[in-house]
């Protein structure tokens, strides 16, 4: 905990996180704006940057939901992918309705954390 | 019957006003329409998640200044998740900056992706660079998902105010977080993190702009998990690759098979 606690400097946290968490950050949204200037809306490339960009994001899901942090750690795999595949099955028959998904796979999850605390 | 249902549901929840009617409207018309559509359902999930990482820096011993510090200035809670885990086990700071820089990565193609539909003949570079902080996985779904009822010449306007209200949103959560002693039940902390998930997943699949989104998102899914243990640290960005890819050679596979649109 050397970084937290001790002897540095009140200003030093700030300087690390601005070189260590900002810079490496946006230097990447940036690179995207210099990348993403020069592609056309309707091209082709796009479509294969939005995929790689759609499945990224669906690899951080799948990664909250199997390899958690925190809370979430305490309950058996199967109740966290059975709770979202509740919430999805119920989103899909509802008509892409986001709310009845999401009370659906919170519902799910409670019900699963109580029967498996038993 | 079922048109009926989803009027009456559609009532309950409004979605943002759809005014395609009126083509432009003022751009500071157009800012207080995102920062509306940033104060809600999604804008309240991230709060949840936001609750989530101001109880881990107050437990890694931030303070509220730095805590806020870094969420405004890196805006993206996996990299702070990172960074917060290396600053509590001591790291040094080049290693922290290699760690935070392998999952900012995604942001990359997220940024390509959105800005030629914010971009319009006569959008000022700088706008774009300056926006581009903002974009981070809730900021990202919502606007690919609102864009379309929004005239494109109003799009950067109307995702500043996505961006700065989800921004500043989400710092007086961590004020409140700070303010508050009491940890929560573990049940309810449990509920509260696992909206993340739920919500990315259900909105990303909403926004998805071909079926081909819809097969790098199951792809995703499943390979992130698979990867993680295998490829600690480039996992998602290998998943993100392989699926990416994968559903891209669908894509053009069955666009030329219905006579390459």
């Amino acid at each position: 905990m050397t970084m937290l606690q001790g002897d540095n400097a009140w200003w030093w946290p700030f300087v690390f996180i601005a070189l260590a968490g900002w810079l490496p950050t946006d230097l990447w949204r940036w690179a995207g704006v210099a990348l993403g200037g020069r592609l056309d809306e309707t091209s082709r490339w796009l479509v294969l940057v939005r995929c790689i960009a759609t499945a990224l994001v669906a690899a951080v899901i799948g990664n909250l939901v199997v390899h958690p942090q925190g809370p979430l750690a305490t309950l058996p795999v199967a109740v966290r992918i059975g709770a979202l595949a509740a919430g999805f099955a119920v989103y899909l028959a509802t008509g892409k309705r986001m709310i009845f998904g999401i009370l659906a796979a919170e519902a799910a999850l409670v019900m699963g954390m109580v029967a498996t605390a038993t | 019957m079922r048109e009926c249902y989803a009027r009456i549901m559609s009532s309950a929840f409004p979605r943002e006003p759809v005014q395609t009617d009126e083509p432009t409207g003022s751009a500071g018309r157009w800012f207080l329409r995102g920062a509306r559509t940033a104060l809600s359902l999604p804008g309240l999930i991230l709060c949840g998640a936001f609750i989530g990482f101001g109880a881990i820096a107050r437990d890694t011993g931030l303070s509220l200044a730095e805590a806020m510090f870094m969420t405004a200035i890196i805006w993206a809670l996996p990299a702070q998740i990172v960074l917060l885990g290396a600053m509590a086990s001591g790291a040094s700071l080049p290693a922290a900056a290699i760690a935070v820089t392998l999952t900012s990565v995604r942001l990359m193609p997220m940024v390509v992706a959105i800005v030629p539909e914010m971009r319009t003949g006569r959008t000022r570079r700088w706008v774009l660079y300056l926006l581009s902080h903002f974009v981070a996985v809730t900021s990202w779904v919502l606007a690919m998902e609102r864009f379309r009822d929004v005239p494109r010449e109003r799009r950067t306007a109307f995702y500043g105010g996505i961006g700065s209200t989800l921004i500043a949103a989400m710092l007086v959560v961590l004020v409140i977080v700070y303010g508050t002693a009491a940890a929560l039940p573990p049940l309810a902390a449990a509920a509260l993190v696992f909206l993340t998930p739920a919500y990315f997943l259900f909105s990303l699949w909403s926004s998805a702009r071909e079926r081909a989104s819809h097969g790098a998102m199951l792809g995703g899914m499943a390979l992130g998990p698979v990867l993680h243990p295998v490829l600690p640290g480039f996992d998602l960005l290998a998943a993100g690759l392989i699926a990416g890819f994968a559903a891209f050679a669908f894509h053009v596979l069955t666009s030329r098979a219905e006579g390459g649109r």
